[in-house]
Order: structure tokens, then sequence, then C-alpha cells
């Protein structure tokens, strides 16, 4: 399967989706979908690292707070993230993220994101092969 | 949504019987065609609500709701103390978002010739978009004051007077707030951003009083056709959203322990005598005041800005309304008075005449509503009424509530010409981003007008006077 992220409908908010041939490379689109809800990925450049690290007793949790760590680093570095890659072992993510600080100017940021939600919130292998993550992002 | 799910108590009253595991009905107030374009994920999420334990009477829903997350966005609902439950995902991330509406003393007139001024002053002064900073940081021990005070600690420090305090909900600061239930992750996430808008639907907006609805109330709030006021949305800030986030996971995960059977995860909650409970509500009603503070320093800006360029004019505070909260209020139900905690989630508090919390001058007319439109249809100033305490615990409706997706409206309109033909309209827009001025285009919300002559016919609030943007700052 090729690695691909989605916006899905929700009324007032946003759905974000990740597509991949593993559960990482699904989170992996979701964080870029995550982005893309901002701004273009493709105009970010993946300058800087951070690590994030969250653990949680399900996949589905477990990608809820692989977003809310994302919007938390977003928040407080002022950053928006390009580039990521995702490891998971035993209910842990350890990750890194690339991005650079958000220039407004350039970037055209459309709106903060408060938190990822349970909404729509589903993580699980597809039936013909691959991943997908998804739930509505708070804007 | 297919209304034959609903039993028609009234034009406006829509009643869907308990079924399943919902404990009480689902009541939904609005007109036939505001049910029709609702979307069918309403009931779903309502009749959740209703299944949770404890709650009171029925899940309520308002004319401007729309698909939300756990709760639907409008969602009421009330839990008894003992049997109930406390619910992060029924308050939401932006804790207390919520809006005030400030006299200026001006009219229209006063506008025309700076009106261009006006509108740039205030997006220079006004901290707006992705990324923006206050000038404000606070060392711990003044972020636990604030958490503590609210809108009474900005006025302490020098951003406002008392007079602002009696026309705020909970007299500007919530009882209550626990500091130290709020984490450190919080904290920090709020560093830079005291006296910041935000983005998305947050806005500050000088308008003018287009029309009077109710002469008498209005009079009574001091506003008459051609007035300029200014309001500003917005809300708890990077703390809040970290608050809804941590309680969440946290409610989530510990629902089985408290034996609650959760139909839909985003609903977590716990009882509210729990210390989970407990904390939860130390920190919501921290990020509550953290939410009223922001709005008095924003209203602080906002003074500074109109002396600036129009030195005449006098700000103070007609009301400040809150959205997102959980609060423990008193009501009757079955004809006995009982403590409940009352959730409203998109949902403006609307007391009736009377009420002991409202100021004395307006105890006779009934609690100011503010509900905020799109930016270029207008919005409204109801007020609370006695029907409204019976029929939806003292609640209305809190804005137009989106009627497409920001896709769709990103797809549908470009954010400069949204701009441009607002301002041939006389509604001068300001925004850091373009495409959030896109996504917030005024026809990507629900006929403000249809969700307010719905509350009113309803009895949730009555129309005072419609308002109509002349300056638009978008974060």
């Amino acid at each position: 399967m090729i690695p691909r992220r989605e916006h899905f409908r929700h009324e007032a908010d946003i759905g974000v989706r990740g597509l991949g041939p593993s559960r990482e490379a699904a989170f992996e689109q979701a964080a870029l979908a995550l982005t893309a809800a901002l701004t273009d990925p493709a105009g970010v450049a993946p300058l800087s690292r951070v690590d994030i690290a969250c653990s949680a007793p399900d996949d589905a949790l477990l990608f809820c707070d692989w977003l809310n760590a994302l919007i938390y680093e977003m928040a407080t570095r002022h950053m928006l993230f390009a580039r990521f890659e995702v490891a998971i072992a035993d209910g842990r993510l350890a990750a890194a993220a690339w991005g650079e600080p958000v220039d407004v100017r350039r970037h055209h940021p459309a709106v903060e994101i408060k938190g990822a939600t349970y909404t729509e919130l589903d993580v699980r292998p597809l039936p013909h092969g691959g991943w997908l993550a998804q739930c509505v992002v708070d804007v | 949504m297919q209304l034959s799910a609903f039993e028609q108590r009234s034009e406006f009253e829509w009643v869907a019987p308990p079924r399943g595991r919902m404990r009480v009905p689902v009541v939904i107030y609005a007109s036939r065609d505001l049910m029709q374009a609702m979307d069918a994920k309403v009931l779903e999420q309502a009749a959740n609500v209703a299944a949770l334990p404890g709650i009171v009477q029925a899940a309520y829903v308002m004319p401007d709701a729309h698909w939300g997350y756990g709760f639907p966005i409008g969602g009421v609902a009330a839990f008894d103390p003992d049997e109930g439950v406390v619910s992060a995902g029924g308050v939401g991330f932006d804790i207390s978002c919520g809006v005030r509406t400030l006299h200026t003393g001006l009219r229209r007139e006063d506008i025309g010739g700076v009106q261009a001024r006006l509108a740039d002053t205030l997006f220079a002064r006004i901290p707006a978009g992705v990324g923006s900073t206050g000038a404000l940081r606070l060392s711990a021990a003044e972020m636990d004051a604030m958490l503590a005070g609210g809108a009474r600690w900005a006025v302490e420090r020098g951003y406002g007077g008392e007079a602002d305090l009696t026309r705020i909900e909970e007299h500007g600061c919530m009882r209550g707030a626990d500091p130290k239930a709020v984490s450190e992750q919080a904290r920090r996430r709020q560093r830079d951003e005291m006296g910041t808008l935000g983005s998305g639907n947050h806005y500050l907006e000088v308008q003018h009083v287009a029309e009077i609805h109710d002469d008498a109330v209005a009079a009574a709030y001091g506003i008459a056709a051609g007035d300029v006021v200014v309001s500003i949305h917005c809300g708890s800030r990077g703390l809040g959203h970290q608050i809804g986030t941590e309680f969440l996971k946290e409610m989530a995960i510990a629902a089985r322990e408290h034996g609650i059977e959760l139909p839909d995860r985003e609903l977590a909650c716990a009882p509210p005598g729990s210390p989970l409970g407990r904390r939860y509500l130390g920190a919501m009603r921290a990020a509550i005041n953290c939410a009223l503070a922001n709005r008095q320093i924003l209203t602080h800006l906002t003074r500074e800005a109109f002396r600036e360029v129009l030195p005449q004019a006098r700000l103070p505070l007609l009301y400040d309304v809150s959205h997102n909260t959980c609060k423990e209020e008193t009501h009757e139900v079955d004809g006995r008075r009982r403590r409940l905690f009352v959730h409203r989630k998109g949902a403006t508090r609307a007391f009736g005449p009377g009420h002991p919390e409202l100021p004395a001058e307006f105890r006779a007319a009934g609690q100011p509503v503010l509900i905020g439109g799109s930016m270029g249809t207008g919005s409204y100033i109801l007020a609370g009424l006695a029907s409204g305490m019976e029929r939806a615990f003292g609640s209305a409706c809190h804005g137009a509530g989106r009627a497409m997706s920001r896709h769709e409206a990103t797809r549908r309109w470009q954010g400069r010409a949204v701009v441009d033909e607002l301002a041939a309209r006389g509604i001068l827009v300001r925004s850091p981003s373009l495409r959030g001025v896109a996504e917030e285009a005024p026809l990507a919300y629900k006929d403000v007008t249809a969700v307010v002559d719905a509350a009113d016919a309803a009895g949730l609030a009555r129309k005072v006077a419609r308002l109509e943007p002349l300056v638009c700052v978008k974060g």
C-alpha cells in the first residue's frame, strides 16, 4: 500500500486519516494530515528535530496521544512539522518530527488545532493489507 | 435528519423518547427547517448523552446544534451530584469559550471616517492567529493567582475596572478553581498566550446595532439602534485545550473503575465526588478563570486601540457569557429545587428575570445572551426567559452553527474574494490568514436569524437586538 493522508468530513471540525503499509506509517501519514489542516506540508521545511514519546493502553488511545503530543509541541514551540518517523512497541510510541518555526507570511496557517478527539477514532489493519489511523481534531 | 424518530410537542420542540440505553428523552428545540438540515449525528450523539448515569430530565439540543465530538455542539445536560457524572468530553477542549460585548458610547456615524484606521489599529494591538503571542509572561505564582482569580485577577493588575466584574458570569471569578489540579503542560501551553484571540471561529468585531426587537429590554441593557458596540469571541486558549486533552484520556481509562459504561469514549466522565471528578472540576474551573482573564486583557487592549483612534469613546462592559462549561447550579425539577452539574457545550447560559446570579440592573430584564453570527450576517443580543429556565435549565443557542465543513468552505470560496466582497458591503476584515477567512466565509454558517428566531419561538430566550459588523479581526 502506498502511504497517503486524507481529510474526512466533519461538520465543525476536521477529520484526519493516515493510511500506510504499517501501523507506524499510518500514524506518520495522519500526522501529515494534521499539518495539512493548517497549511500545505510541502511548504514546511524539515529543519529541526523534536523527539516525542507517549504510551497508552490501546492503539486508539495511543494514536490520540501521538497527535496530542504533536499539537502540544506545535503550540509551545510555535512550529509546524512536515516529516515524521514513528516506532511502536508494547503500547509505547517513540517518534521524531522534523519541522520549522511558523512563518505566518509564508505558511498562512489557517487554524489552531486544540486537541485530538475520540470521535470517529479508529486504528485498525485493513482487510486487503495496510493500516488505517484516524480521528476528528477540534479546531 | 429524519423527523420520524421524534414526537412533536410544539412547533419548535421535538422529543425523541428513550430507547435502548437512553435513561431520558432527547429534546431538540428547532424549527422544522433547522431540524431537516441538522446532521443525523446530532441525534445519535444526544442519545448517547441521554444514556449517561444520573442525567436529569432530558438531553437538550439547541437550534444551532451540529455534529460535535461526544456531545453535540449545542448540547445541554444536567447531572445529579450523587448518581451522575462530570464529563470532560461534555465541556470540550475550549473551556469557557465565550463572547463579551462592550458599549462604546459611539454612534455609527462616528466610525465612518476612521473605520479603516480603527480596523488597522485593532489588528495591530490584538494578537490573533496561529503562533501569535501576548506581551504578558506570568511567573508560577502569578499563574496560580490568575487561575484562582479570573477576571478579578486581571482587574487587580490594571486590566479594566471593578465595574466590569459585575457584568461577567460568576462576577468574573469562578469559585472552586484549584490551580494545583492544572498540569505543568497546561501552564506551559499558556505561557505566552495570555491576551491572545486565537484562530478559527474566534474574532473581535466592531458592530452597530441594526435593529431593536424589544425596546424595554434594550433600554435596560443600554443599547439603541445606531449604537456602536464591540464583541470579542475567544476562550481559555492553550491551557483549556490541554486540560481537556488530559482529563479526557484519564476519564476514558478510569470509566470502568467507576462502573461507567461509556456509550462513546468521547463522553469520558467521572462521578463529581470521586477524586478524579473533583480534580477535573478544580482544573476546569481554573480554565474558566483563564478564559475570563484572557477576555479581560483583550478588553483592555481594545480600549487602548479605541483611545488611540476615537479618544471620546468609553467602553464599559455590557456582559460576558461562557459557552463550554460545567457549572453547579440550582434548578427546579418536578417541583423540587435540586443542585445539578449543568454541562453546556456550545450553548449559552440564559438565566431568566429575577435570578439572583444576575446584576441588579438586569434582574428584571433577564440575562443578556450574546449570540455570535458570521462575519457577513451579523449577531444578536437576546434576553433569558423564565420559560427557558424550565425548558433547558436556563440555556440557549450560542451562534449560527456551521452549515458545512472547513474543507468544503475552502473549496467554494477564496479568502481574498471574501475580504473584498465584505469590504464592498462596508465590513472591513483583518486577518493573518486568507485561508482562515475562507474557512469562516459567511455562507459556511447557518442563517443566524433562523437560529435565533427558533430560540425565541421555543421560549429559550427573547430576541432583543440585531448587530451588524463594521470591522472584523479574525485569528
